[in-house]
């Protein structure tokens, strides 16, 4: 004790008190902090799980019952493909309340939860189902694909995708980087601004297309310098 | 007016003492200078060794990352960066030059009298007259009448050509007025997908959906760019309770069918094309300017530089299901022009 004492006017005291304090507020939170419920996923009545995930997790912004809220939309009607959508490229759960969710790379919940939310959802009412693996990685035809995009989803998401402003702080999100399903989900479900593209408008083969397109934009190597963020004449026109 | 205080005329101040720069006077920062305009040459040599160089050893199909600008082509980046170090330092290196060690001292040299002396003029003048008498000009009136309506009417070509160009103002006018929406037989013209050109049933449509919509007679057009141009359309879906209430929303519903409601794509303000369709807002925005029109109250400007709504389109279904317009647009789309009424 006496050692101790002695050292207690030591220029490192005063850092290693303020650690340990720390250290301390730190370990008590984590004992105490409320943790989000999770409800078992290990039975086979997947709309039952689903319910239980979506009432710990959902209902606040969506309603009990999913009829929505003032803080979030009603979810009847809007499929199973909306929440693989939202959930699975991170949008939902909302991180922090603003004009627009935006895409998180680290998803909140495993396939087979997300699965189960969309079970629930759409036992709600129908609305557009998970599209197959084979529909939505089919061989389609880039420039078919690319003349579609440039006259349905270029004014906002940019010729080569690489996203733009919309009005009041809500943005095209880039498309690079998103799973084939997930483009494909977001055209026929029509998250948040954008407009739905369902299979009476653009069929299954060019949005397989439209999707083929994107690909080739993303993987295609850069001959020139400095791409400016594909923005096109604009921003390369400032630069020259 | 005059302040007393202030004296009747300004002396001339002259300009003021010189004074000598750190290189002018210390040799030691003379040769200081000189190092550094060394220096910048110094670079310079060594960057265009670099560019050739690399030019020979890097493979022109090799990537790289490079801080800032992400995975790009590794040539064109040290071509590009060698090249300016190059100049740069030529550039730098010559102006330090004139600025530490070139003489700075003010020179004025005068400039000397702009009109010649008497004798000169005299012999100019003579030389002109000299030359009119020896090509007879003065003696031969044909020659010079003849000689001045050639080359007088020789600008008329380019004066013809420029006005031809211009084109007949009444049908130019009556294009500005026209779409290949406009129905001639008493038929209703259908609606087709842009791409695809295939027609509309209305049931496809669904609640939030947008179609890139063209007219049917787009392929009979001999000028598909042209008519496109004008014609474009953007068809879209609101649930019928989402107009608004007022004459603006109601006019819009009226004109649509079902909550589809059709609108021209081209800007009021300069005529590009309004595409960003936000289905939960329900406006539309044109990427250009930003002008946004509310869709729910007939496509009223409700932010931007642009003046009037989007122009409707007034649309049906016909016998088997497919949308159709039976009329043209009410009044011109696209940008304003004078002759335009409002």
């Amino acid at each position: 004790m006496n050692a101790l004492a002695a050292r207690r006017r030591h220029p490192a005291a005063i850092a290693l008190l303020l650690f340990l304090g720390l250290a301390l507020v730190g370990a008590t939170y984590s004992l105490f902090a409320p943790k989000p419920a999770q409800a078992a996923v290990a039975t086979a009545d997947k709309v039952a799980d689903g319910k239980a995930l979506f009432q710990a997790n959902c209902a606040t912004c969506h309603g009990i019952s999913a009829e929505g809220t003032k803080s979030g939309p009603t979810l009847i009607g809007v499929g199973a493909a909306a929440v693989d959508f939202q959930v699975g490229t991170g949008r939902m759960p909302l991180s922090a309340p603003n004009v627009q969710a935006p895409r998180i790379e680290q998803v909140k919940y495993s396939q087979e939860q997300i699965e189960a939310m969309g079970a629930f959802v759409a036992s709600l009412a129908p609305g557009p189902a998970v599209p197959d693996k084979a529909t939505v990685e089919a061989e389609g035809d880039v420039a078919l694909g690319g003349e579609l995009f440039r006259v349905n989803c270029s004014m906002c998401h940019n010729f080569a995708g690489s996203g733009g402003a919309l009005t009041r702080g809500k943005y095209a999100p880039a498309l690079y980087g998103v799973e084939a399903k997930h483009i494909y989900e977001a055209m026929i479900t029509g998250p948040q601004s954008m407009p739905v593209f369902d299979d009476k408008n653009i069929d299954a083969k060019g949005k397989a297309s439209i999707i083929s397109y994107l690909k080739t934009v993303e993987t295609q190597p850069n001959v020139g310098g400095m791409n400016l963020g594909n923005m096109g004449p604009v921003s390369e026109g400032m630069f020259i | 007016m005059s302040d007393p205080r202030l004296p009747a005329t300004f002396e001339n101040p002259g300009l003021p003492p010189h004074v000598h720069r750190a290189a002018d006077t210390d040799p030691r920062a003379a040769k200081r200078a000189e190092r550094q305009v060394a220096g910048l040459f110094t670079l310079s040599i060594l960057s265009t060794i670099g560019f050739i160089v690399s030019y020979f050893a890097v493979k022109n199909d090799t990537e790289a990352f490079i801080p800032f600008i992400g995975t790009t082509n590794l040539l064109n980046v040290l071509l590009g960066v060698f090249l300016a170090l190059a100049l740069l330092g030529i550039g730098f290196g010559a102006v330090h030059w004139a600025k530490t060690l070139m003489p700075d001292e003010e020179v004025v040299e005068e400039r000397h009298p702009i009109r010649s002396d008497d004798e000169s003029r005299a012999k100019a003048v003579g030389l002109l007259e000299a030359g009119a008498e020896s090509a007879q000009l003065n003696r031969r009136p044909l020659l010079k009448a003849t000689a001045g309506t050639a080359l007088g009417l020789f600008a008329l070509p380019l004066g013809v050509q420029l006005a031809g160009s211009l084109g007949n103002p009444t049908k130019a006018l009556d294009e500005l007025k026209s779409t290949i929406w406009d129905v001639k037989d008493g038929k209703p013209i259908r609606l087709v997908r842009d791409v695809e050109r295939t027609p509309i049933k209305a049931a496809d449509v669904s609640i939030g959906a947008v179609f890139h919509v063209l007219p049917e007679t787009i392929k009979e057009s001999h000028h598909v760019l042209e008519d496109k141009a004008k014609a474009a359309v953007l068809l879209m879906r609101l649930h019928p309770n989402d107009f608004a209430a007022d004459d603006l929303g109601k006019k819009a519903k009226s004109w649509g069918y079902e909550g589809i409601v059709a609108y021209s794509k081209i800007c009021t303000h300069v005529g590009c094309p309004v595409g960003l369709y936000e289905q939960q807002t329900h406006h539309l925005l044109c990427p250009c300017h930003q002008s946004t029109f509310d869709v729910t109250r007939d496509c009223e400007v409700i932010f931007g530089p642009a003046k009037r709504p989007l122009p409707q389109l007034k649309i049906t279904v016909d016998a088997e299901g497919y949308l159709v317009a039976p009329q043209g647009f009410a009044e011109p789309v696209g940008p304003s022009y004078w002759e335009r009424k409002k």
